[in-house]
């Protein structure tokens, strides 16, 4: 029963949690959006106290029912496990084995350390977006289970435009960035085989949080215990717990490593396994427990000491990567480059010269500027607040229905959001990645708000522009500026009836990207948006 | 030059005969019986060969069917290379089937179809004997060329297009934009007596023009040296007739005034680039009132054909569905009564209250140098309108219904790259538009109802 409604409501969150990434219209995420904001490492960067007493109160009464019912990728690990456990012969393969005592606590203590550097200093967290079981779901769901779930919209939009139909409607289906859609497959992969071979050991040896809620569940009210009485050492509850801490022959537990799925209640055939509040009246428990505490205590002084050591090495380490960043990465080509010849041709397929009706002008894909300081999105505060906060979760990215965040690709904010204007521009009835945002990296913003709040600063290229390139009038970023930052003056001050280019005024300009978007040129704009380092309202 | 189904040699039947397997379904409705109608189908009416309406041309004798082919619009397709082109093959069935049920007259002109629309329509007819079709070309040149060297090269391009040795009808094209530009296209540059010499010689046979613009320059052509012009092509439907919108001449007037110097009448837009078969549920449920089974698309044909000075009223068929139904509507073509009359009188009061574009997809404007789709974004927008679907407040019924299809209809029929949004008010298309719509502004209007919408604003 109680394995029932485990089972129960963790395909519940795992359904809400990848709708809550792959929904597109934004109708789930104000619905969904505590899905998110419940998990852990987030919970911690946001410093949301609601989220970290719930959590902290459900583990110390339950134990990590967290990692069983909340966690969607240790859900998604669960499912992966079943499925192996379906195949003839492995309906039981596990048992016990011993915790990586080492492992965990080192990744664990690195990822504690990386919080407090980076809110005290301004250390890049990558290795806690790295780490975060939030993070590395949700930039699965969002790079490989998306696409998918984009291409089958895509196919009902296909099917209802031939029925004249308005209910589907296409979206753009495209890789955002190379990188975070490559750490997303290893991850994925790596994950799945882990599960696949070993059931929950990624959980119970990599994970941070697993380990962490591991040390709040050694003695949680509610446990479950051995009946010694009952028990036939039979070792089927063993052979069942995909979390290998069942140690059957000797009748112990090991707690900081079991998830509470309840499948060793299912199994045991004399109902020995139970389910209840811990009592010293169960004769075992109260001895296995002590036995347990005393060789943890051991084992936690030894680590500490090798942990001062390591605290020391993961500065100097992060420090050099620092060091490193400040190399441009991907610069991309020159923005001089950028004078592209004009792309009006008309088709000419008379052998005399006539200009004939109809026909399309070809399109030229707009290509990214190299932007000397990225621009981060309304409610993010600052470029400082963004790396942070942000787990690189990519639930902004995926929440963006303009194709405008796409995953940095720079060391210090590896797949962390950025804008760019390329496929669209930051309109301004849209707040979807402020209600989504689980770690306080982008804050809550209305549309209202959001309009004032200047996130860079437009810059315009007098080569590319068209008024100069083509000599025709062009009033394309003045009229569409939401701000009317953008002034037309004539291109000659000599002869006021000359063509007209445009001037920023940058104390209106909120860098929403508008100007760049709709430019003309191609494929390099001839405004373009700069990142503003702290956000500021106009 | 007497054409009727009669003369069908038997090549020409078997040709027929293969393009009709196309359009199984019609053609296997044209098997029953005439007349019987039953619960398993037979509405659709047959197709006959023989009774197509033919008008006589007064200046040159010609029997001209009273349904014109207008070859502004072939079919096109993408070849291996991705690249888009005539389907010449398509285009041979249009015109056999055409021909086969009494179609006579085509036009065509140097600048249709990017171009291509004079070959395609010579590689189609001139598989069928020269004398058993009439073909219309143009000197196409608003912008250019106006030297008579480049004219002249021009006339003959089109001959070897059409792959023909005389031409039956040559219009000067889209006269009306102003005076001086008719004296620099025709008159400075001797190309106009240039035309009269070859037509003197035999190779042109009927020699006019088409009208677009203001009234003044159409009296000032009417006149010109007294030239007695064999036919004119005016722009003539129940929208423009007396109280046209946007910058069309009243086609009362100008219809009256080439009666008045015997100049036969061709129509040209008698549907408004298919607007008028798309009319409002209102005007629909008018129609519908009189003849239930009747289009307003016949209804606009049979407005344009009954007055007794047309010629020929041209339709760009692209599709055999189209070509059929104008001939059901044709053949023969019942005039219009008084009734009727002033059923089309409600329907343009409600479609002048009605907020279209006055586009009809000419593609003159074409192509956008900032690559928009002109003639796209408006067809959406006057689509929206035709089904009701452009509300007039936020407030309204079926707001947000009518947001959806809007929305979703406008990124599915024009790319994002092509929208309204895309103009940068340029204004180069402004002097091509012969509706003389003012496109930028238009951009702006439907650009600027796509953002209330997107936005949800209140308006």
């Amino acid at each position: 029963m109680l394995r029932k409604i485990r089972i129960t409501l963790a395909w519940v969150l795992f359904i809400l949690a990848i709708l809550l990434v792959l929904d597109f219209s934004g109708a789930l995420h104000l619905w969904l959006g505590w899905v998110a904001k419940v998990q852990l490492v987030p919970a911690v960067l946001a410093g949301s106290a609601l989220s970290l007493i719930f959590v902290g109160l459900l583990t110390l009464l339950f134990g990590r029912l967290y990692c069983s019912v909340l966690c969607p990728l240790g859900i998604m690990q669960d499912g992966i496990s079943y499925l192996s456990g379906r195949r003839k012969g492995k309906k039981a393969r596990f048992r016990y084995s011993k915790e990586l005592k080492s492992l965990r606590w080192i990744l664990l203590v690195i990822v504690v350390a990386a919080i407090i550097f980076s809110s005290i200093g301004n250390h890049p967290i990558l290795t806690v977006s790295l780490l975060d079981p939030w993070a590395n779901f949700g930039r699965i769901a969002q790079n490989i289970f998306a696409p998918l779930w984009r291409g089958g919209n895509n196919l009902l939009a296909w099917v209802a435009e031939r029925m004249d139909s308005y209910a589907f409607h296409s979206v753009d289906v495209y890789i955002k960035s190379g990188i975070a859609f490559g750490v997303a497959l290893v991850w994925l992969v790596g994950i799945a085989v882990l599960a696949w071979w070993k059931g929950r050991v990624y959980c119970n040896s990599i994970c941070p949080v697993g380990t962490f809620l591991g040390l709040l569940s050694r003695f949680p009210l509610m446990r479950i215990s051995i009946d010694e009485s009952k028990c036939t050492k039979c070792g089927v509850c063993e052979k069942k717990c995909k979390s290998e801490c069942i140690n059957s022959k000797k009748g112990t537990i090991d707690r900081s490593r079991c998830v509470v799925c309840f499948d060793c209640l299912d199994a045991c055939n004399f109902g020995a396994v139970k389910f209840r509040i811990g009592s010293p009246v169960v004769v075992g428990i109260g001895t296995a427990d002590e036995k347990e505490t005393k060789e943890l205590e051991d084992g936690v002084k030894e680590l500490e000491k090798e942990l001062s050591g390591l605290e020391n090495t993961i500065e100097t380490a992060m420090k050099k990567k620092r060091g490193m960043n400040r190399r441009n990465f991907f610069s991309i080509a020159a923005l001089a480059a950028a004078a592209s010849p004009a792309a009006v041709k008309a088709q000419q397929v008379d052998r005399i010269l006539l200009q004939v009706d109809g026909g399309l002008t070809d399109l030229i894909d707009k290509k990214r500027p190299v932007r000397k300081s990225p621009i981060v999105p309304p409610g993010a505060q600052s470029a400082r607040n963004m790396q942070k906060h942000c787990v690189a979760c990519q639930l902004c990215v995926a929440a963006c229905p303009n194709n405008v965040l796409v995953p940095s690709s720079k060391l210090e904010t590896l797949m962390q959001p950025e804008m760019t204007y390329e496929r669209g521009y930051c309109r301004p009835e849209c707040v979807e990645c402020s209600e989504v945002c689980p770690a306080g990296a982008i804050l809550k913003i209305t549309p209202a708000e959001k309009s004032a709040i200047s996130v860079g600063n437009a810059f315009w290229i007098e080569g590319n522009c068209v008024v100069n390139r083509d000599n025709v009038p062009c009033t394309e970023c003045e009229r569409h500026c939401p701000t009317k930052a953008i002034t037309l003056v004539p291109r000659d001050p000599a002869d006021p009836r000359s063509l007209k280019v445009p001037a920023i005024d940058n104390t209106l300009c909120i860098g929403c990207g508008t100007c760049e978007n709709l430019c003309p040129s191609n494929p390099y704009s001839a405004i373009y948006v700069e990142g503003n380092v702290t956000h500021h309202t106009v | 030059m007497k054409k009727t189904n009669k003369d069908i040699t038997r090549r020409d039947f078997l040709k027929v005969a293969g393009a009709g397997a196309v359009v199984s379904v019609a053609a296997l409705a044209g098997c029953r019986p005439a007349g019987t109608i039953s619960a398993q189908g037979g509405e659709a009416g047959d197709i006959p060969t023989d009774q197509m309406t033919y008008r006589t041309n007064p200046h040159s004798g010609d029997r001209v069917s009273l349904l014109g082919y207008g070859c502004m619009r072939w079919p096109l397709r993408r070849n291996e290379a991705g690249e888009q082109e005539i389907d010449q093959e398509t285009v041979n069935d249009l015109v056999d089937y055409a021909l086969a049920h009494g179609v006579n007259y085509f036009d065509t002109a140097p600048v249709y179809v990017r171009g291509w629309s004079e070959a395609a329509t010579g590689n189609a007819l001139s598989r069928h004997p020269r004398d058993s079709y009439f073909v219309a070309t143009k000197a196409s040149n608003p912008r250019g060329p106006f030297d008579l060297e480049g004219c002249k090269a021009m006339y003959r391009q089109s001959m070897d297009f059409l792959k023909v040795d005389y031409l039956d009808y040559y219009l000067l094209h889209n006269v009306g934009s102003s005076i001086e530009s008719f004296h620099e296209r025709f008159v400075e540059n001797g190309f106009l007596d240039f035309l009269i010499a070859e037509k003197a010689a035999g190779r042109i046979r009927n020699l006019g023009w088409s009208f677009h613009g203001n009234p003044e320059v159409f009296d000032y052509v009417l006149a010109f040296r007294d030239i007695q012009w064999d036919f004119c092509q005016i722009q003539l439907n129940y929208q423009d007739w007396q109280y046209p919108i946007g910058a069309s001449v009243a086609a009362k007037y100008l219809y009256d005034e080439l009666v008045k110097k015997n100049v036969p009448v061709v129509i040209m837009e008698p549907l408004l680039g298919g607007r008028l078969a798309r009319v409002p549920a209102g005007a629909q449920a008018l129609m519908r009132g009189l003849h239930p089974q009747d289009t307003p698309a016949k209804w606009a044909f049979r407005y344009a054909g009954t007055p007794e000075s047309v010629l020929t009223v041209l339709s760009g068929m692209v599709y055999m569905e189209h070509l059929q139904e104008n001939l059901r509507t044709f053949a023969p073509m019942e005039p219009m009564n008084e009734a009727e009359y002033a059923i089309l009188d409600d329907v343009s009061d409600i479609l002048a209250n009605a907020d279209y574009i006055q586009c009809t997809t000419c593609e003159y404007c074409m192509p956008c140098p900032y690559g928009l789709d002109i003639p796209q974004v408006f067809a959406h927008y006057n689509k929206c309108v035709g089904e009701g679907q452009v509300l007039h407040s936020s407030g309204d019924e079926g707001y947000r219904a009518a947001r959806r299809a809007f929305l979703v209809g406008y990124d599915r029929s024009v790319p994002k790259l092509r929208q309204a949004n895309r103009c940068i008010q340029c204004e180069q298309c402004l002097p091509k538009c012969p509706q003389g719509i003012k496109i930028p502004t238009e951009m702006e209007r439907v650009d600027a109802y796509a953002e209330k919408l997107r936005q949800k604003l209140q308006f």
